[in-house]
């Protein structure tokens, strides 16, 4: 999309195109959402959300930025959408049930006031994480429409080749069209089924970012950032909605910890080696407070209980005085809520804090039997510092060494080369 | 817009766990379903299909010779045992009637495809 490139040019206009590019960074989605409401079509609403763009790059230099930007691109937009299904023979039937359809329609609402745009994205979110599409697809769709990153940006998120992604989102948004998955906004019914799919695509999208599942760096903070953006925009969109509240509660109590996660040449630092001091303070507070609304007024749901979770790491001066009984209580909250051998392994790692290694070994040693964990390098992770508490130092280097072979990204590969080298005097080898 | 409901049955329905076997649908549901269906004015067309072991196949080969065979056999872990098609608006709802259909329960499923529309 010529649109994207817009800001590099620099000369007499780069003010005026990054200006442009804020606009559209922050607004993009706005348009679309609010295009493809009125034109049921996301690939014509692309198209002329980029054609508008185009058209204030022309006309903002020489006319100045409108009083209402936003405003001023959707109108263009628009007027660009009419006239493309106009020249387009066969959508000429489409135009005139639009038409129909807008007559019929109660009166446009009053614009956000906040903004100069109406803020339709919530059905958006809903089309991009609809349940017919592949798990993939709606991470993707989602952050192309919604958190504004171009096909080349989602691609890398994703560490595969633009023309692979270009693919998937032609693809997905082909079915959207093909299969007519509407564009709209689930009644109160629908919502308990359909939220969590909304919430998994952003979560989905944070922990790419928080622990990328392979390459060299440890953590991409930019996706981490748009994951948080995505739930900041969720809980305005859906403020009653505790589960909202859970997750930008959990993203924000982990990504208070980012600066820290990272040593000076990149490797990864533990959260028990962590310098606590370095931790996001302005952070921590505003996920507990989040914590709070979302364990208030109900049973909660699995995003509020893992963000209590992390307010405890959080809160606590430095991983002897967490408060680990309580750590191991909310783990059995979440397993009854959704059981799982991951929730499982957790739960027992927190055990052996509160209890000894002993007691988490013999947890950890229930779980050996399985598949999901097998090939999970935390398990052995978990495992050889538990054996290595206890001093059986030669199964430690084993599980450490199976770690190794499972981990995914350089910077934990070279953690569990150094804990293991430091394991084994020099000259022995396990 | 048209969306054709594929019932897929589970064609070894002793490999279900306890729950989903229990789970399956009665003749008085399926009435129930038919009825309902054929009410709400989005009903199209829909058979039931007889019994796998009846099924035949025809193939015609390069030089127009007919291949004729039984079956197939239940080798698939689903059977088609029938099918719906429905006119409605979008997948969301074509998704809730595949959904309340009795065909999605006891270890079967609905497949839901959009009729492809060449006049568009």
């Amino acid at each position: 999309m010529p649109g994207e490139d817009a800001s590099t040019g620099g000369g007499p206009t780069s003010s005026v195109a990054s200006s442009v590019e804020a606009v559209f960074r922050e607004e993009r989605g706005l348009l679309l959402a609010a295009l493809v409401r009125r034109f049921g079509d996301l690939d014509l609403a692309e198209e002329v959300t980029s054609e508008a763009i185009e058209a204030a790059l022309v006309h903002w230099p020489v006319d100045g930025v409108p009083a209402r930007p936003g405003a001023w691109l959707l109108t263009t937009a628009r007027r660009r959408a009419v006239d493309r299904l106009r020249r387009d023979r066969s959508a000429a039937v489409r135009l005139a049930l639009l038409q129909a359809e807008a007559e019929r329609a109660p009166a446009v609402p009053p614009p956000d006031v906040a903004g100069d745009l109406p803020d339709e994205r919530l059905q958006l979110f809903f089309t991009c994480a609809h349940p017919a599409l592949s798990a993939e697809d709606r991470t993707a769709l989602t952050l192309r429409c919604l958190a504004g990153l171009g096909t080349p940006e989602v691609a890398r998120a994703f560490l595969v080749p633009p023309a692979t992604m270009a693919q998937r989102i032609v693809r997905a948004k082909r079915k959207i069209r093909e299969a007519r998955i509407p564009f709209r906004t689930p009644g109160p019914d629908e919502l308990p089924d359909r939220l969590p799919g909304v919430l998994q695509v952003v979560y989905s999208v944070f922990t790419e970012g928080y622990a990328a599942s392979a390459g060299t760096d440890l953590q991409r903070a930019d996706l981490a950032e748009e994951a948080i953006r995505l739930a900041r925009l969720l809980r305005r969109l859906l403020p009653t909605q505790r589960e909202v509240a859970g997750l930008l509660a959990l993203l924000l109590l982990i990504h208070a910890r980012r600066d820290a996660r990272t040593g000076p040449h990149g490797e990864l630092v533990l959260l028990d080696d962590q310098d606590r001091g370095r931790w996001d303070r302005a952070m921590i507070e505003e996920g507990r407070a989040l914590v709070r609304v979302a364990l208030t007024g109900g049973p909660p749901g699995v995003y509020a209980v893992q963000a209590a979770i992390a307010a405890l790491h959080d809160e606590a001066a430095d991983v002897a005085t967490t408060d680990w009984p309580q750590v191991v209580a909310l783990y059995d909250v979440l397993y009854a809520l959704a059981p799982s051998p991951v929730v499982a392994l957790n739960r027992a790692v927190a055990v052996a804090m509160r209890d000894g290694p002993e007691a988490g070994i013999a947890l950890l040693d229930e779980l050996a039997g399985e598949a999901r964990l097998r090939g999970h390098h935390p398990y052995h992770v978990a495992r050889a510092e538990l054996l290595r508490r206890m001093g059986r130092l030669p199964e430690a280097a084993r599980a450490y060494r199976r770690a190794l072979e499972l981990a995914g990204t350089e910077p934990e590969r070279a953690h569990l080369r150094r804990v293991l080298a430091a394991l084994s005097p020099p000259g022995i080898s396990g | 817009m048209k969306y054709m409901l594929l019932i897929q049955s589970a064609s070894n329905p002793e490999e279900l766990d306890a729950a989903t076997a229990a789970d399956g649908s009665t003749f008085s549901d399926w009435v129930s379903y038919d009825r309902t269906i054929r009410d709400s004015g989005v009903h199209v067309s829909g058979e039931s299909l007889a019994d796998l072991t009846t099924a035949t196949t025809v193939r015609v080969s390069p030089s127009g010779e007919r291949l004729i065979t039984d079956g197939p056999f239940a080798e698939t872990r689903e059977v088609l045992g029938g099918y719906y098609v429905i006119d409605v608006p979008d997948l969301d709802v074509a998704l809730d009637w595949a959904a309340r259909c009795p065909g999605a329960r006891g270890g079967g499923s609905v497949v839901v495809r959009p009729v492809a529309n060449f006049d568009a």
